[in-house]
């Protein structure tokens, strides 16, 4: 059965993103090799961080300027503690990534299938970016994705799990 | 995120996007695509579910191992133990976002001056 992708939204929403067009744009495709060798990255656009260590996502200046969006990245290392997880987001209820951050970077899944060797590996590095974004897109294909791309690299990741909250 | 998984992918690495606007996504060509019936906040399930969590990532493995082509979607059939009233009220960040807020002003503005227009 097909997802119903506004199942969940505020009503008044729905024509927003369904009257949104998207220009043409070409097919973008790479091989996956086989996944039981393959090392997992993990992208999560829940806005997490670790508190304490790293500048939370811009709250402030989104009040203050409410098409803009904090574009910038922050880099979760794997076997991260459950209380070193906050996040900053103002359009979900930020409780549940606090309670439990495996709903939206599910470290602890992944571990389990390379455990029982359905994946090759866990990535050292996976990612954190604010979903929510207007003016900030260009700047997350401008700046902020290359920057993914080789911290990736860096990483050894060969395949990227992304979840948008 | 599409625009991120079209990035990545471009660079030569596999994506599988998990998400709960698996049409949105697709539309905007992600390369695959995993639709999750989930309230926004929790791609992956519920909070302490790890049976759900595991169900899902090995889905997104799946995928990424029997696509063929750019454009593959799969949309994973699990219930969720909430009611949609509940779930709904329990995605809900707990001040109104700045966006949210900034268009409800520009209408009640919009029927101010409508109204004003009508004296």
């Amino acid at each position: 059965m097909a997802v119903d992708s506004y199942r969940y939204l505020p009503r008044s929403f729905r024509p927003m993103y369904e009257g949104r067009r998207f220009p043409e744009q070409d097919p973008v495709w790479a091989a996956v090799g086989p996944v039981e060798e393959a090392t997992f990255g993990l992208l999560t656009s829940g806005g997490l961080y670790l508190e304490g260590w790293q500048q939370p996502f811009d709250l402030d200046r989104e009040r203050g300027e409410p098409t803009w969006g904090d574009p910038t990245l922050r880099v979760i290392p794997d076997g991260v503690a459950q209380e070193a997880i906050s996040a900053a987001h103002l359009h979900y209820n930020t409780d549940l990534v606090r309670q439990d951050f495996n709903v939206a970077l599910p470290l602890r899944a992944f571990h389990t299938l390379q455990n029982a060797g359905l994946i090759g590996a866990v990535a050292a590095e996976h990612f954190s970016v604010m979903g929510f974004q207007e003016h900030g897109a260009a700047v997350w294909a401008e700046k902020t994705g290359p920057e993914i791309v080789a911290k990736c690299r860096d990483a050894e990741i060969d395949v990227l799990v992304l979840a948008p909250s | 995120m599409p625009v991120l998984a079209r990035l990545v992918e471009a660079n030569g690495i596999p994506t599988v996007m998990v998400t709960m606007m698996p049409e949105f996504a697709d539309r905007a060509a992600a390369p695959r695509v995993l639709g999750v019936p989930f309230p926004f906040g929790q791609p992956f399930g519920m909070v302490a579910d790890a049976a759900m969590q595991l169900e899902v990532a090995k889905a997104a493995v799946d995928l990424l191992a029997t696509a063929t082509e750019p454009g593959t979607r799969v949309d994973l059939d699990i219930e969720w133990p909430i009611d949609d009233r509940t779930a709904y009220k329990a995605w809900q960040p707990p001040e109104m976002s700045p966006i949210v807020k900034h268009s409800l002003d520009q209408i009640r503005a919009t029927r101010r001056a409508a109204a004003a227009g009508d004296d």
